[in-house]
């Protein structure tokens, strides 16, 4: 417990093959729900133009990571920034990818409607989605398989076809730098490789892809980077240096007991 | 019936605005109520409704009489306070929003009775006209209160149309429209205030009580009908629009019942009930999320795993002679999961429908039957065998699994299956993984 | 149920007035229902605000009207008993129509209430207004009840002349309390924990019936003395209110009984002295009492809130002070130190030179006519463990959590003032070292 942190947590310097620039900066990020803190002085460069994981045992605020970085949930403390700005001057070049349980599946629109959903960012108030929006959902369908079922209520999709979906709304963004929470949870074998597809064409066009990450087998075929989190940043880095058994145990390796008895301490001692 | 005839014509001036401003209430309750049931929201109009009450007191207390606008203007303030009650009760202590309604709704209109008696208890006091807005009473209307309804509807239609992309994506997905930078927030608000405008401008017509069933009712009825959301506010608007109107129409003409004290029918339950009909048909009778609808598909599904059965089983009994065509007695199948209740309905109908001949008690698979029975038996297998290399259940528990699922296996899974098994089967009808029940040689 | 509105408008002015009565009994009769009512209500509203059903609540008083007239339509008679069942039965049907409308049509649960509650009460208005000619219902009675005429309508038991509507409430409550104390462990375990009572064999769907139904029950016997609005506020307003005082299940049934008696008794005297409605002030007066709650609760309230925010702060600005001055002293620093430098370094411009008034008050800080501010020997003590707090929480930053030890210092400046003394010796037991990140000596 007494060595000296690994190197990848830091934010600085940065690895050699990030020359190309970074996409998201965070900085001492701290995040709590109900007052008691779930991330801790987490620090994060993530390079440009790569595909990275972000793993970690249940609970371990993931997907908090996440949101904390597109402002769905308030920081407690810390910054981030977003392609060397704040987040809300990089809005647009942003794409995101929630997880499916998040929404109404009944709700009575069908997969292009929701697919049309990631080009109002650019359409901005009052205008309606215009040909070309139109062009670009159908195209953002078609590169995830999904031209056929276009017009299906998306309750009548399966739970893979629901993803991929949402996966084609992210596409339409046409954004820079891709947030996707969970992308491969719960879908069958086709989509997964149908994502994987998708993912690697976004990296060979210069994409940044954020992923939250469950199956650990997978990392190393399908990601560059990897971010091991568990409360705190345990370690950061290209895959082949970071993603090791020493790092993997001390993410899944139980949970840092004083961190959650001090983050207890601190719900019990603030105010509502 | 003259009097009918007058009011369908529209030739009474008064009368014709007051249809058109119910009906146009009805139409925008049905778009904002859309919203509201999408959101969840359905029941927070039930506390501003309730809530107006004593807003309506207090702008009496303050004006001095009846004006109408600063009715309205009194009910919006407390129904804007109620919201606003439940939402920080909801956001800032334990209690849930479902105990915050209530408690509004008991509450203000515990305080609205009180107000209400005490103006009533005043020298000058009548019940100023608050007794319409209890249960409603849209007869009781003058034309320039119709008027200025018609007119808040209308500006309620047009701010629904103008923020239709940004309310459908902000209920859908909430989190998605943040993301983008959408400020979520203020078009939630901009949707509570959508709501509750059109409640306080329904209250003439339809009464405190009953208002927020304009809200919900049109707009469940019409989700019935369609996937889509385009169609479901145009349903919705449809269905609140013929409801306000139809309510109207048979509070002014139906004969006022005999009653000492009767003072004629109200208007409100009269459209609660035309939208509650509307919904019933909905709920009965709509083609895709219907009852009818429903069961008519369990039936089908019900005749058609009783064929496949059949068919099944007249295949496994012939496959060990080779020969498809030969003859079978309805003894032969034993008793599988096809021949419950009705033995002889399955074998009647596959005889419709061509799949068997029978004659003297024999029956024969026609060549159609035939193919029929090879397609079911190969669905069957293939997915028995699916479930044992890739799903790792016993040979001899994979019949009751498969029997269950091969009915409603679509094409496309069916093609997956046979791309995973590639290699694993022949093609055609492959070897039943497992013995056969029923010694088919018997 | 033998008044119109119209009757009871009449009666309000003329036949009825308090002030001038005199006749004390009635009073007591009066409160005495009213709290019968509330309290049964109250009782039974705690499951309903913990369970999340307090909209069945409303839904099945509205149901009440439908009831009523069906009652009527059918048997032709207004006897109690035939009214009591009508208004059960489509009391119950209420719940049982949204449920099945929800699992069968796919509709929310709310939006199923809706439909079915307001579908239900037009047509409960519909069938008065039909059947006004034969008998005196009013929609208006239903809503807002009779309170102030339940002395004059008795029963004689055992030669005693008691307002009927009394008699009925009375037996409510009796049965609501019997069947609290007879199944609480049930209702307790399905309230909380559903997964684990139907486990353990407790079905979560007979208890919701069953409470369903005694809901039912209470809302009947209560509408015609109170009016079904009533009815609404008191049986969820009391027990939100009680669950905002406490966080347990004896104590919070307890206090709703207590909030809704004192609610009658408030709402009678206030109503009385305004000259209004008996059951409108009720209602009123539990919903002021919520208010209250939700403003002033000791332990959920927004003040209490506020004030721990507040009281907070002003601990933070007081260690940061205690810290900044630890500092001072600890690098034997020569210049003397102003309180404009310390306020200022401490964030805290304006209540920080309360704060420092008050730590001089205490003792714990001195002016040194050489130095400036000095810390005393108790004062230093408590700074002391400040910055133990701070430097062993940048170590363990540094160490277990492996940040940049450049970068513990704001981290563990935010959570310094968190670290109880236990833990900050688990803490030092688990790092067991000398010094911090930056190489200063933990104390």
């Amino acid at each position: 417990m007494t060595n000296v942190m690994p190197s990848q947590s830091n934010a600085a310097p940065l690895p050699p093959d990030t020359a190309g620039g970074i996409s998201v900066e965070v900085h001492d990020l701290t995040v709590a729900y109900d007052r008691k803190p779930v991330l801790w002085d987490v620090d994060l460069a993530l390079p440009t133009a790569k595909l990275i994981a972000i793993v970690g045992p249940n609970g371990a605020g993931k997907s908090t990571l996440l949101k904390a970085v597109l402002g769905l949930v308030p920081i407690a403390s810390g910054w981030v920034s977003v392609f060397g700005s704040p987040l809300k001057a990089a809005r647009r070049r942003v794409g995101y990818v929630p997880q499916r349980e998040t929404v109404d599946w009944d709700f009575p629109v069908d997969a292009l409607d929701v697919v049309l959903m990631g080009r109002y960012g650019r359409l901005g108030w009052f205008r309606r989605p215009s040909r070309a929006d139109r062009e670009a959902a159908r195209h953002a369908l078609d590169r995830v398989g999904m031209a056929d079922l276009a017009h299906r209520q998306i309750s009548q999709l399966s739970g893979g076809q629901q993803q991929r979906v949402f996966l084609a709304r992210a596409l339409a963004q046409d954004a820079d730098l891709y947030f996707m929470d969970e992308p491969f949870a719960g879908v069958d074998a086709a989509t997964e490789r149908a994502i994987v597809v998708v993912l690697q064409d976004l990296r060979s066009k210069g994409r940044t892809v954020v992923a939250v990450h469950h199956d650990l087998q997978t990392v190393p075929e399908y990601f560059d980077h990897v971010a091991l989190l568990n409360m705190r940043l345990v370690a950061a880095g290209p895959v082949a240096s970071t993603f090791t058994r020493e790092n993997l145990q001390k993410t899944y390796g139980g949970r840092l007991t004083l961190l959650d008895e001090a983050a207890e301490a601190v719900r019990r001692g603030s105010p509502g | 019936m003259s009097e009918l005839l007058r009011l369908i014509t529209l030739q009474d001036p008064n009368t014709r605005v007051v249809l058109l401003g119910t009906a146009a209430l009805g139409v925008a309750a049905g778009l904002v109520g859309s919203f509201a049931v999408l959101r969840r929201r359905a029941l927070i109009g039930d506390a501003v409704a309730h809530a107006a009450l004593p807003g309506l007191c207090v702008a009496y207390f303050v004006v001095g009489d009846r004006s109408f606008p600063a009715f309205l203007a009194g009910a919006l303030a407390a129904g804007v306070l109620a919201a606003a009650f439940v939402a920080v009760v909801k956001a800032r202590t334990r209690i849930k929003e479902d105990a915050a309604i209530a408690i509004a709704i008991g509450g203000f209109f515990g305080l609205g009775i009180v107000l209400s008696r005490i103006i009533q208890n005043q020298p000058t006091g009548n019940r100023a006209g608050l007794d319409s807005f209890i249960f409603g009473k849209a007869a009781s209307m003058v034309g320039s209160d119709a008027t200025f309804i018609f007119a808040v509807a209308l500006t309620i239609t047009l701010v629904v149309a103008l923020l239709y992309k940004e309310l459908k994506l902000t209920v859908f997905d909430r989190d998605f429209a943040v993301a983008q930078g959408w400020p979520a927030l203020a078009i939630d608000l901009a949707l509570m205030t959508l709501i509750c405008v059109c409640t306080v401008a329904g209250l003439p017509a339809v009464g405190v009580v009953l208002v927020v069933a304009l809200l919900v009712i049109p707009a469940v009825a019409a989700r019935f009908w369609t996937n889509r959301l385009p169609t479901m506010l145009l349903l919705a608007a449809l269905f609140g629009g013929a409801s306000g109107l139809l309510g109207t129409v048979l509070s002014a003409t139906l004969p006022a019942p005999a009653g000492v004290l009767s003072r004629g029918w109200p208007t409100g339950p009269l459209v609660v009930l035309c939208a509650s009909a509307l919904f019933l048909v909905s709920l009965l009778a709509a083609p895709k999320r219907g009852l009818l609808a429903d069961l008519v598909r369990r039936v089908r599904l019900r005749r058609r795993i009783a064929i496949q059965n059949l068919l099944r089983d007249a295949y496994e009994h012939l496959e060990p002679r080779g020969d498809f065509g030969a003859a079978f007695r309805a003894a032969d199948l034993g008793a599988g999961p096809a021949h419950h209740d009705e033995p002889r309905r399955p074998f009647e109908r596959a005889e419709a429908l061509g799949l068997i001949q029978s004659a003297a008690g024999e029956y024969r698979l026609t060549g159609q039957g035939q193919a029929a029975a090879a397609r079911t038996v190969r669905a069957h297998r293939l997915w028995e065998l699916y479930l044992i290399h890739h799903a790792d259940i016993a040979p001899d528990h994979v019949d009751r699994d498969a029997d269950r699922l091969e009915h409603v296996l679509p094409p496309e899974v069916l093609a997956e299956l046979e791309a995973r098994l590639e290699g694993q089967v022949p093609p055609g009808v492959p070897a039943s993984p497992h013995a056969l029940r029923g010694s088919a040689l018997s | 149920m033998s008044f119109t509105i119209g009757q009871f408008l009449l009666a309000d002015t003329s036949l009825f007035r308090l002030g001038s009565y005199g006749v004390r009994a009635d009073d007591v009769w009066i409160v005495a229902t009213a709290i019968a009512c509330c309290v049964a209500c109250g009782l039974v509203g705690c499951f309903l605000v913990l369970r999340r059903m307090a909209l069945l609540g409303d839904a099945i008083s509205h149901a009440i009207l439908p009831g009523l007239a069906l009652a009527f339509i059918l048997t032709g008679t207004r006897s109690p008993v035939a009214m009591f069942a009508g208004a059960l039965a489509v009391g119950v049907l209420t719940a049982v129509l949204s449920a099945g409308l929800n699992r069968f049509g796919k509709v929310s649960e709310d939006s199923a209430l809706g439909v079915v509650f307001t579908t239900l009460f037009a047509l409960g208005v519909l069938m008065i207004t039909f059947a006004a000619r034969d008998v005196d219902l009013d929609p208006g009675c239903v809503l807002y009840g009779l309170i102030e005429f339940t002395p004059f309508d008795t029963l004689s038991i055992g030669g005693l002349e008691l307002p009927r509507a009394f008699v009925t409430l009375g037996a409510i409550l009796a049965l609501t309390l019997g069947l609290i104390v007879l199944f609480y462990k049930e209702l307790k375990l399905v309230c909380f924990d559903p997964a684990l009572a139907t486990t353990l064999g407790i079905s979560a769907a007979v208890v919701h019936y069953g409470l369903m139904t005694l809901v039912a029950a209470t809302t009947v016997a209560s509408f015609e003395a109170v009016g079904s609005i009533l009815v609404i506020a008191m049986l969820v307003a009391p027990g939100a209110t009680a669950h905002l005082l406490t966080d347990r299940l004896r104590t919070m049934l307890l206090l709703s009984a207590l909030i809704a008696a004192l609610s009658a008794v408030m709402g009678y005297a206030l109503a009385v002295m305004l000259n209004t409605s008996v059951a409108g002030m009720i209602a009123s007066v539990a919903l002021g009492l919520f208010i209250v709650a939700v403003v002033f609760s000791p332990s959920q309230g927004l003040v209490a809130k506020a004030l721990r925010q507040l009281r907070l702060g002003l601990r933070i600005t007081r260690e940061d002070l205690l810290g900044l001055l630890y500092r001072a002293h600890e690098s034997e620093a020569s210049a003397p130190l102003a309180h404009e430098h310390l306020l200022h370094r401490a964030h805290a411009p304006r209540s920080g030179r309360w704060v420092l008034a008050l730590l001089k008050r205490q003792g714990l800080v001195a002016d040194d006519p050489a130095r400036g501010l000095v810390l005393t020997s108790r004062g230093l003590d408590e700074a002391r463990a400040v910055v133990r707090g701070h430097r062993l929480w940048e170590t363990y930053l540094a160490t277990a959590v492996g940040k940049d030890p450049g970068r513990v210092h704001k981290p563990a400046h935010a959570t310094e003032h968190f670290l109880s003394p236990t833990l900050q010796e688990k803490l030092s037991d688990e790092l067991r070292a000398p010094s911090d990140p930056h190489g200063k000596q933990i104390p």
